[in-house]
């Protein structure tokens, strides 16, 4: 905190984070103000005397009904809470348990493997999916979810990996040696008692396996082509773009309903999220 | 039979050769402290007991059976670590008895010891509590707690005072003291604290770059110890060093060195022998020195000039500067000094050490 006088509080801390915040929520309020505008409002060149651009006085759902009775998004969303979550735990499993491995078992090259699962990390997914589709179009995996749920782990790993290995390296060595004593096996020591202390690094890890699954563009755009497959950001660019032609109520009440799940997961668990991040934990 | 036998244990790792052939022989529910500056090979030795550790060379058994191969969970120990190694996420009723559950035992037999330890360790109030709402003195007690309820063959203590408050350090060391007398467990116990080492130890191990020093009953290294090493190490404030040349002169042995001439006490001198003319290190205990009086002969005392003096109530500590060397003197604290004033201290003969001036080993 600043300290000092009041207007030293005002103008460095909450002028600035004032300013911050209107900055980032901006674009969210757009998007809900869009959600319920009235196209006749919506389409109003900014010049004519009844153009008010940041609110409305006659709020409508004809843009929400218009979402769920013309396109498929229902099905967009079962798709992608389907795909994020079926990704999410594959990748969060094999992240988990190679991140414990990573930090803890002393074995041959376990510096070396790990820096190589990072590098991965690293490839870009707009120079990855030249090969990935050609290996998704040799297993027939195309226009499935499957396509989707068995190539995001190909970043999804590596990031939960890196993630945990940070977290278990936190984890005091002596409470895994005080179980083995105690009469635990390593997988025992691991599950009753790393894991349960590692709940906060394995949450943040998974909200952010989730939010990338669930936001992620170019794959879904790429391995999907019929709109009942696919995801929610590539079915209301994909679908509600028409031509030129954007039809911004609907659009924007796709990516309202969109975000409401990711925020929801983060104000759920952001306790957690924020001591696995900054990663401390007391014995 | 629970006695722990180390037989020419050596700890290699990959560019350091931390323990150089330790053996040991600790007894059935003897209490075996080993004690040394940190990286002397004290905690490695112990956690190769656990079993934490591989052990390069050498044998450890435990009641007659070789544990070297054995994994930790099997050589029927309990350990109480530095920093507790509580298991944050469980109570305290859960973590005493977690050691029990993995060994399968019945729920009513769990919870009679965990209750009987819980009594013991005066934390029953606690049960329920997560360790983050323990205050350090109760953590010790919980991590206590999980040791006893096992009831193991040997418990092994890893530091367990260093993070409390001196106040609350002093009041636990008394506890385990207790608790050892109670239980009469083989117990092994690290510490780099000498004072810790000579009040719980039956025996003292001290170690000094992965090698003991000298093992034995806490007086006996007080008042004989090995080397210079362990003569500076056991006592406090600690012992004072001289460097001397032991000249002989008609039946007499003296050392000297420019600032003091000290008769050699006969049982010693009949070993001096060898050293003739050469150089020796004298040691002296601050208690072994005195203010003079008239009483006291010449070759029994020296001059030093006061430096600062510590008023203790039951004593005073004087440092002191003799010659080259610093010393350290215990004085009645009625006796009034300013710094800077040159006051003769007498020597108690039977305090008088001396060492090899350059294998630093008792003669």
């Amino acid at each position: 905190m600043i300290e000092g006088a009041a207007w030293r509080r005002w103008v460095f801390f909450r002028l600035p984070m004032a300013i911050f915040l209107i900055f980032l929520l901006f674009p969210f309020y757009w998007m809900i103000i869009t959600t319920f505008r009235p196209d006749g409002e919506l389409y109003i060149p900014w010049y004519r005397a009844n153009y008010k651009p940041f609110w409305t006085w006659n709020p409508t759902t004809a843009h929400l009904k218009y979402l769920f009775g013309e396109t498929t998004f229902a099905i967009w969303m079962w798709n992608t809470t389907f795909i994020a979550v079926v990704a999410t735990a594959i990748s969060l499993f094999c992240g988990v348990l190679a991140g414990y491995a990573l930090s803890r078992l002393t074995f041959k090259g376990a510096a070396l493997l790990g820096t190589t699962i990072f590098i991965t990390y690293l490839v870009p997914q707009t120079l990855l999916f030249i090969p990935l589709s050609e290996i998704i179009r040799t297993y027939s995996l195309g226009d499935t979810p499957w396509s989707l749920i068995l190539s995001y782990p190909t970043f999804l790993i590596p990031f939960c990996t890196w993630l945990m290995m940070g977290y278990f390296k936190s984890v005091p060595k002596e409470l895994e040696e005080c179980a083995r004593i105690d009469g635990a096996a390593r997988w025992q020591a691991m599950l009753y008692i790393i894991i349960p202390v590692a709940v906060p690094g394995i949450l943040s890890a998974m909200i952010f396996a989730f939010t990338l699954s669930w936001n992620e563009f170019i794959y879904a755009l790429v391995f999907l082509s019929s709109p009942e497959q696919k995801t929610v950001p590539v079915g209301v660019i994909s679908e509600l773009v028409r031509g030129d032609v954007f039809f911004w109520g609907p659009l924007m009440a796709g990516a309202l309903l969109g975000s409401i799940p990711v925020a929801i997961a983060y104000s759920f668990f952001v306790e957690q999220y924020v001591s696995g991040v900054t990663g401390s934990v007391k014995g | 039979m629970s006695n722990v036998t180390i037989r020419h244990v050596h700890k290699h790792y990959a560019d350091f050769h931390a323990v150089k052939g330790v053996s040991l022989e600790i007894k059935d529910k003897e209490f075996v402290v080993l004690v040394g500056p940190s990286g002397c090979g004290k905690t490695t030795t112990l956690r190769m007991v656990a079993g934490l550790e591989t052990i390069s060379e050498g044998d450890i058994m435990i009641g007659n059976k070789i544990v070297n191969e054995l994994p930790p969970m099997d050589r029927d120990i309990a350990m109480v670590f530095q920093n507790y190694a509580l298991y944050p996420h469980m109570t305290v009723y859960d973590n005493m008895a977690f050691g029990l559950k993995m060994r399968k035992f019945d729920k009513a037999e769990i919870a009679k010891r965990v209750n009987n330890a819980a009594d013991i360790l005066d934390i029953k109030d606690h049960l329920m509590r997560k360790p983050r709402m323990l205050s350090g003195g109760q953590r010790q007690r919980v991590a206590l707690g999980r040791a006893i309820v096992r009831n193991p063959q040997v418990f092994l203590f890893d530091e367990p005072l260093s993070n409390l408050d001196a106040k609350l350090r002093v009041q636990m060391r008394v506890e385990l003291k207790k608790l050892h007398q109670r239980l009469a467990t083989t117990s092994i116990y690290v510490t780099h604290d000498q004072v810790e080492a000579m009040t719980l130890g039956d025996r003292v191990v001290v170690m000094k770059d992965g090698l003991i020093q000298q093992v034995g009953e806490p007086f006996e290294l007080y008042t004989n110890p090995a080397n210079k090493y362990v003569a500076g190490f056991i006592g406090s404030p600690a012992m004072n060093f001289a460097d001397t040349m032991i000249e002989e002169v008609g039946n007499a042995v003296y050392a000297t060195n420019p600032t003091m001439r000290i008769r050699v006490p006969e049982q010693i001198a009949a070993r001096m022998g060898p050293y003739k003319g050469k150089p020796a290190t004298l040691g002296i205990r601050p208690e072994d020195l005195h203010m003079a009086t008239g009483a006291d002969p010449e070759d029994l005392s020296f001059d030093a000039v006061v430096e600062v003096g510590e008023q203790l109530g039951s004593e005073i500590i004087l440092d002191l500067k003799a010659g080259g060397s610093t010393m350290v003197a215990s004085v009645e604290p009625t006796v009034k000094v300013k710094p800077q004033q040159t006051i003769r201290l007498g020597i108690n003969p039977a305090g008088l050490r001396f060492f090899d001036a350059t294998t630093e080993m008792a003669i």
